[in-house]
């Protein structure tokens, strides 16, 4: 089977029958009661929330970071650990160079 | 000229103050002079423009009541797109009714550089495409069995391409099938761009899209609608 020309015939069926555009009865007057109950939108309101939003998640990073830097002592055994290894990859040459 | 009133006619426009702007809308006396030379050949709508941007103008006071006659306008023409995404009424209503909920919101946005009705349609495609989006999940992802006109449709199309109706009932449900087999940007593209007819820089516009990106979904919705059809094609004959 042609496959591009059930396609294009298909199409042509969509397009020959384009879909209605009948409103429902008193659909005005649903929409307006409806926007005249729902709260208006106010920029304001919706950037104050997303200050807050962003001062939680600040918050949460800050307490984050306390705890991390709070953590036990092994983390500066390793720290420490690194450092001596770090001079001594560094002199470790130098060492080489001068036996006495 | 035309555009250059629209856009000193923008009630948010800085070099403009809003009592201007409302100066200029008045049919008569006021300022008449100004339309005549401004407008010289607009007739029916120019006054038709007019007509919705005191509308706007109106609703952006804080005359919600304003906002009743741009919904009875231009309601059969969000009816209609909403329509090509939706099957259900109760699920066109839905669509239609948030379309309008958001215009209200967004009044405040609408620069009046462009008509308030280009401004809608934007606003109607992308609730469309946000409701396909949701309702992915509902979409027909396994095959079901064609229903007997259907089938029979098809029958006709392969022995005669011609002489398949294209006025058929079947006909439209199969190509409503169809699209409710393709994914929410596939169905978009091919429905805007096949079936509405419209240029990929119209697409671009009213999805919000850049043009390469609506020439790669075409692509793709192309070839997924093509493989829609294989998978219905080798259901139906093997």
């Amino acid at each position: 089977m042609n496959l591009d020309k059930l396609h294009n015939k298909l199409v042509a069926v969509a397009r020959k029958n384009p879909p209605g555009d009948q409103v429902p009865y008193a659909f005005e007057q649903r929409v307006m009661a409806r926007l005249s109950t729902a709260p208006r939108f106010d920029e304001w309101a919706a950037w104050a929330r997303s200050l807050w939003y962003g001062a939680a998640v600040c918050a949460a990073v800050a307490v984050l970071m306390s705890v991390w830097s709070f953590s036990p002592d092994g983390e500066q055994d390793l720290a420490a650990n690194f450092s001596q290894d770090l001079e001594q990859t560094i002199l470790s040459p130098a060492d080489a160079e001068n036996p006495w | 000229m035309r555009t250059s009133f629209r856009h000193r006619a923008h009630p948010q426009d800085p070099r403009n103050n809003f009592l201007c702007f409302e100066q200029q809308l008045r049919p008569l006396p006021l300022r008449s002079g100004f339309f005549v030379s401004a407008l010289p050949d607009m007739g029916e709508s120019a006054r038709m423009e007019r007509t919705d941007a005191d509308s706007i103008a109106a609703v952006l006071k804080g005359d919600t009541a304003s906002f009743e006659p741009l919904v009875a306008k231009y309601s059969p023409r969000v009816f209609a797109t909403a329509r090509r995404y939706a099957r259900r009424e109760s699920e066109v209503e839905d669509i239609v009714q948030e379309v309008w909920s958001k215009a209200f919101q967004k009044l405040s946005s609408f620069r009046g550089e462009a008509p308030f009705e280009h401004w809608l349609m934007r606003l109607a495609v992308r609730t469309c495409y946000d409701f396909l989006r949701e309702h992915q999940r509902n979409r027909e992802t396994s095959f079901t069995e064609l229903s007997a006109p259907e089938s029979d449709w098809l029958d006709t199309f392969v022995a005669a391409p011609e002489s398949a109706s294209d006025e058929a009932s079947a006909a439209r449900e199969l190509i409503e099938r169809v699209l409710a087999m393709l994914s929410p940007a596939a169905r978009l593209v091919i429905t805007l761009l096949e079936i509405e007819d419209r240029s990929v820089k119209e697409i671009a516009e009213l999805t919000g899209w850049s043009v390469p990106l609506v020439k790669v979904r075409a692509f793709r919705a192309r070839a997924e609608m093509r493989k829609c059809l294989q998978r219905i094609t080798r259901e139906k004959y093997l």
